[in-house]
């Protein structure tokens, strides 16, 4: 740390505002912590301050993180010094608030700490003194303007396109995604898609660089544009939520990857209100999280839809999903997410499994099928087809399936062919079939529960 | 703006996507110059282009260790060969992206890459 970097209690309070609980200009009253032989009254209180104003940064760091990273993206063009700084007003404000009190505005408090913070910094890097001209410029009129939630186009959702920008790899989108609009850590992101820290931080690193030197624009896209990004960014918080709901290696289920892209996608469905397929989204991920804890036992195996214990599903998820789910399908421009919501909609809304209208989801599932032809819908399609109209009917569309090859390594389709034929008592047939699911099957539950098939057709 | 080099790539050995310039053109229009005015017209500058002879043409030149080796062909054997190259200004990747979508060489099958130049200090 450098002279010019003083500690937090040197400055005056950023926003230039009086304190909310009258005293005086802070570090001119040593805090509690700071005195000399605290009383043990004393001691409990400073701790008991420093618990609330952690609760405090938590809080704001949920709500303020992307929009302060997004902020000062826009007016400073750097990448990593928009973190940095943003990471400091973080760690500024645990001291801070622990000793003078919340702030009444935390996020313009925090805003305006990572703002100064980036001043200072580019005021001492001459490289950087044309840059600084533009934030002196750009830090005054917006000031008032750049905290509200409307009116001025939001900043995160110039950064949630550019994170999502075609010419980045899909791993990059992802990783950037997380880091700079969700906040987490780099060795966070690295846990969670199984590689090292090391390589997740070059990953960031490499992206970051290529957004800066092929100049990759920090907009939202013109008109012409605008579909065929949305469509990107819709597909990044997708695979975000399907990497945290079926785990392609490891555990399960990460709920915090879930989590984050269901808070990623209620960001996006808010920012672009006109856009039916974000709110589609948003409910196709509610729908599904909804299920998320009956998918699992109490010995961590899998529950197949059919067995799932409803009680257990959230109602509360389900009631915001398809509540969404009406209002978007009301824009009259249906889309893949919107018929994936109306799909998961169908199973949430039957209260036991005989219930469910399989007539209504195979047509959902061919309605789905124009939107580009995917095998994954097909196989979807002929399970529905099963339920509607019997096992024979389900397995001559999934025998078709089985003929083209694009689905080969998927375990899914002689899952589903081998409990087809278990249904129809051609149990040696549903045997050889589960046992070619096995050799697919990417997680050990999913194993677990092929094997439990497997043993009650062989016995 | 920016500095980009557009290097356009394909299969030399296809004549749709490696034409000679004025070939079945009866204007004597260059096939890269409705191209050239639909850029202009918004706002990429063109600042220099040439479509290339064949890689039969081409030499590869190495310095090892003061020793000159000088061998026939382009310096790797790929299926896909440079054909030509552009430079424009533009003001972000998105607009040097539309460019290269529209260049006839991408519109013929070929692959368009598309490199910012390192800007001189």
């Amino acid at each position: 740390m450098t002279a010019a970097e003083p500690e937090p209690d040197g400055k005056p309070r950023p926003d230039g505002k009086p304190r909310p609980d009258g005293n005086p200009v802070p570090g001119s009253v040593p805090s509690a912590a700071a005195s000399v032989g605290p009383s043990p009254a004393t001691t409990a209180r400073a701790e008991a301050a420093a618990a609330v104003a952690e609760a405090a940064v938590t809080e704001a760091f949920r709500q303020e993180w992307g929009k302060i990273v997004a902020s000062l993206i826009r007016m400073t063009g750097n990448w990593d010094l928009a973190e940095e700084c943003t990471q400091d007003a973080f760690a500024a404000a645990l001291t801070k608030w622990a000793s003078d009190g919340v702030p009444d505005r935390p996020g313009a408090w925090l805003t305006t700490t990572a703002r100064n913070r980036a001043l200072d910094r580019l005021r001492r890097s001459k490289t950087e003194a044309v840059k600084l001209q533009e934030v002196a410029a750009l830090s005054v009129p917006e000031e008032p303007a750049a905290w509200g939630d409307s009116g001025v186009q939001d900043d995160r959702l110039r950064l949630m396109f550019t994170c999502c920008h075609p010419a980045l790899t899909l791993e990059a989108r992802v990783a950037l995604t997380l880091r700079t609009l969700a906040g987490l850590t780099t060795a966070e992101i690295a846990r969670a898609f199984l590689v090292p820290e090391a390589t997740m931080a070059k990953r960031l690193t490499r992206a970051k660089h290529k957004i800066r030197d092929a100049r990759i624009p920090y907009r939202v896209p013109p008109a012409h544009l605008l579909p065929e990004r949305t469509t990107g960014v819709l597909a990044v918080l997708y695979l975000l939520f399907n990497e945290g709901y079926s785990a392609s290696a490891g555990d399960l289920m990460r709920p915090d990857l879930t989590g984050e892209a269901i808070r990623l996608g209620r960001l996006l469905a808010g920012l672009m209100p006109d856009e039916p397929e974000a709110t589609g989204l948003l409910a196709l991920m509610l729908l599904q999280d909804a299920r998320s804890t009956a998918r699992l036992d109490g010995h961590g195996e899998l529950v197949s839809l059919e067995d799932q214990d409803r009680t257990r599903w959230d109602q509360a998820k389900i009631a915001e999903g398809i509540a969404l789910l009406e209002a978007a399908l009301r824009r009259q421009r249906a889309g893949p997410y919107q018929l994936q919501a109306a799909i998961a909609a169908c199973h949430a809304e039957a209260p036991r499994p005989g219930d469910t209208d399989w007539a209504q989801i195979a047509l959902l599932y061919g309605e789905l099928g124009k939107f580009g032809r995917s095998g994954v819908v097909e196989l979807n399609r002929a399970v529905a087809v099963a339920m509607a109209e019997g096992p024979e009917a389900g397995l001559a569309l999934v025998d078709e399936l089985a003929a083209d090859d694009g689905l080969s390594d998927y375990y899914l389709l002689p899952a589903t062919r081998a409990d087809l034929l278990r249904r129809l008592d051609r149990r040696s047939e549903a045997a050889a079939s589960y046992r070619a699911a096995l050799k697919l099957a990417p997680t050990e539950p999913e194993r677990r529960y092929l094997t439990k098939r497997l043993s009650e057709v062989s016995g | 703006m920016t500095r980009y080099l557009l290097l356009m790539c394909g299969d030399e050995t296809e004549p749709q996507i490696a034409p000679h310039p004025l070939a079945d053109n009866e204007t004597e229009e260059p096939c890269w110059m409705p191209w050239a005015r639909e850029m202009e017209a918004r706002g990429v500058l063109l600042v220099e282009g040439a479509q290339l002879q064949p890689t039969a043409t081409a030499t590869a030149v190495r310095n090892s260790g003061g020793e000159m080796l000088v061998a026939d062909g382009p310096f790797a054997e790929t299926k896909e060969q440079i054909l030509g190259y552009d430079v424009i200004e533009c003001t972000d990747l998105d607009e040097a992206i539309y460019a290269a979508s529209r260049h006839p060489v991408a519109l013929a099958g070929g692959v368009v890459e598309v490199r910012p130049v390192l800007a001189s200090v």
